[in-house]
């Protein structure tokens, strides 16, 4: 059974494994300085491996262990998941060294995570989901909580683990429902018998209701209102590289999660999701941009911003088409997305990070004058702002497109109108940083140096974010193939 | 025997006894048991279907001891913050935890 095919399909979860416990075995026996310097080089060029052992595999079409889909759909994710997690590891290196003595745990856990995420996306069975979100979810809680002795740290994993642990037991019940239906946990045969009426005698009504507990669990991991209340707090109160670890790559694997469950165990019943989850959209992008407008911490504004951006992503979902050959699937829109809101708000939240080390703080007023005291870190922050409003030729411009094109082609334009007006919503707020970074004056303040790997990973979030709004094109391409691998086109 | 819709209806019972603990209760320790019981109600759930609709596939069981397995240790996650937090307000009162918010 465990073959040598086997291995290579699951080498990139493999990598992941070995980093993470080789960085526990350095950071017990390797001398505190000696550990400082090599424990992020160590887990980025495990991550930088694994994502190479994704990348060479794209294109395959397998099941692995009758559990995980070794297929395009999940390769795109990890692959966005380990560049983002290298992103949040450079980012982290002065941030967590000034903060904790337990670096080498903190490296090992988001390595941890993102095997979990790898496994999470590429499940293609109802016991593999479970476990991968769930590993996921259980290393968030000790990550967000990571400063035990710092309150704000401490109660944002509270409130996580809380809601957290809640909404997974309520998705757990919509499984245990999903599997007395079908009699099955594999996905794909759940669609099978669900199509073919081979279900369970005067119970296959049990599957409305299972499909609302499964989406109430998604939707906690995605951050969908009415199941945000955690993530504000979360977001706030967690270090902020861990903040930049939450709000793209976990989020984002709601959305893979998501996606699969629905699209491949449940296309019969298509037309009830679809119209769930375009109440959770309309709902999610207005509420969190409205809450946005009105908050004086940048970290906790960007925190809500990015409740309103999976109201964008989900838009995608609900124009989702298994119709062939259209140009500007939903589900590419919803890969797009997750590619250019993974590089530029990881970006917003660095530059929250490095300005909480320069200055001690992240409020609005933190931020003022920025352009005096690091011109660098203030062009940035603007790229970035201006990407989230979704401004060409930058990555957002890019994602508001491909998610708009396909609800405008399947004719939702009620949807596209709410969409349209929370862009002009949320670029209202934007600006207002804009405005404290660039025009008003804080002459007290004096200016502050970046951390070296904070530089780098700017500038390679700079460039990505640019990368992605210039060749749109060949990234569409992936996104296209991505999805494909899923639908099956 | 038994019909499979008793079952059903303990468990659906227990879930929603389970979820009313965890919206009533201020306790952060009694929240947890009241996850605890909706976990419970979703294994009674698992094994009920395993037995009266596919006994030669031990998928349901399988899932079961997962669940099992991943309650425990969410459990020691959970109870590991709450003991920060003790240490750090001395009360686990999740009305008073309330420094976030906005």
């Amino acid at each position: 059974m465990f073959d040598t095919s086997t291995f290579i399909r699951l080498l990139p979860e493999l990598i992941l494994l070995v980093t993470a416990l080789v960085v526990i075995f350095v950071d017990l026996y390797a001398r505190r300085r000696t550990a400082l310097g090599l424990l992020p080089g160590l887990s980025i060029v495990g991550l930088a491996l694994s994502f190479l052992a994704v990348f060479a595999q794209w294109g395959t079409r397998e099941v692995v262990a009758q559990t995980l889909a070794a297929d395009t759909f999940a390769a795109f994710f990890k692959m966005v998941a380990a560049v983002a997690v290298i992103l949040v590891v450079l980012a982290s290196v002065r941030y967590m060294r000034a903060r904790t003595r337990y670096v080498g745990e903190f490296y090992a856990f988001l390595l941890v995570a993102t095997l979990a995420v790898y496994i999470a996306v590429s499940a293609r069975d109802l016991i593999t989901l479970y476990l991968g979100l769930e590993t996921l979810s259980i290393v968030s809680y000790v990550l967000t909580g990571f400063l035990r002795d710092d309150k704000r740290s401490n109660e944002a994993a509270i409130k996580y683990f809380l809601y957290g642990a809640v909404a997974s037991a309520i998705m757990l019940y919509g499984f245990s429902l999903l599997y007395g239906v079908t009699g099955t946990t594999d996905l794909q045969e759940i669609a099978r018998r669900l199509l073919n009426g081979d279900v369970l005698v005067n119970m296959e009504w049990l599957a409305w209701p299972a499909i609302v507990l499964v989406t109430v669990g998604f939707a906690f991991k995605a951050s969908l209102v009415p199941f945000h209340q955690w993530a504000p707090d979360a977001y706030e109160g967690a270090p902020t590289p861990v903040t930049m670890f939450l709000s793209t790559v976990s989020k984002a694997t709601g959305f893979a999660v998501m996606a699969r469950m629905f699209l491949v165990a449940m296309p019969a019943l298509q037309s009830s999701w679809t119209a769930l989850l375009y109440g959770l959209a309309v709902l999610t992008m207005t509420l969190g941009n409205l809450i946005a407008l009105r908050q004086t911490s940048v970290k906790r504004m960007l925190a809500y911003s990015s409740i309103a951006h999976a109201g964008f992503i989900l838009m995608g979902l609900v124009a989702v088409t298994t119709a062939l050959g259209q140009p500007f699937n939903g589900l590419d829109g919803v890969l797009m997305y997750v590619v250019a809101y993974a590089f530029t708000n990881a970006g917003a939240f660095a530059v929250v990070a490095a300005v909480e080390d320069g200055t001690g703080g992240a409020t609005l007023d933190h931020f003022a004058g920025l352009v005096g005291r690091a011109p660098f870190l203030a062009a940035a922050m603007l790229i970035f702002l201006l990407s989230l409003a979704g401004v060409p030729p930058l990555a957002g411009f890019a994602a508001k497109l491909f998610v708009f094109a396909p609800v405008v082609r399947q004719e939702y334009y009620v949807l596209a109108v709410v969409a349209l007006i929370n862009a002009v919503l949320a670029a209202g707020y934007y600006l207002k940083v804009v405005k404290q970074m660039f025009f008003v004056e804080e002459p007290e303040r004096a200016p502050f140096a970046v951390a070296r790997s904070m530089r780098w990973a700017l500038w390679l979030m700079i460039i990505a974010v640019f990368g992605v709004g210039i060749f749109m094109n060949w990234f569409a391409f992936m996104a296209s193939q991505g999805a494909a691998g899923m639908l099956g086109l | 025997m038994v019909p499979l819709s008793w079952y059903l209806t303990v468990a659906a019972l227990l879930f929603v006894l389970g979820l009313y603990g965890v919206l009533s209760r201020r306790n952060a320790v009694a929240i947890l048991m009241g996850v605890e019981l909706m976990l419970n109600a979703v294994n009674i759930n698992l094994i009920a279907f395993w037995r009266y609709t596919r006994p030669d596939n031990v998928a349901g069981l399988v899932f079961a001891i997962i669940v099992l397995t991943v309650a425990a240790a969410e459990a020691a996650v959970g109870l590991a913050l709450f003991i920060a937090l003790y240490r750090l307000r001395e009360t686990v009162n999740v009305d008073e935890i309330d420094l976030l918010k906005g």
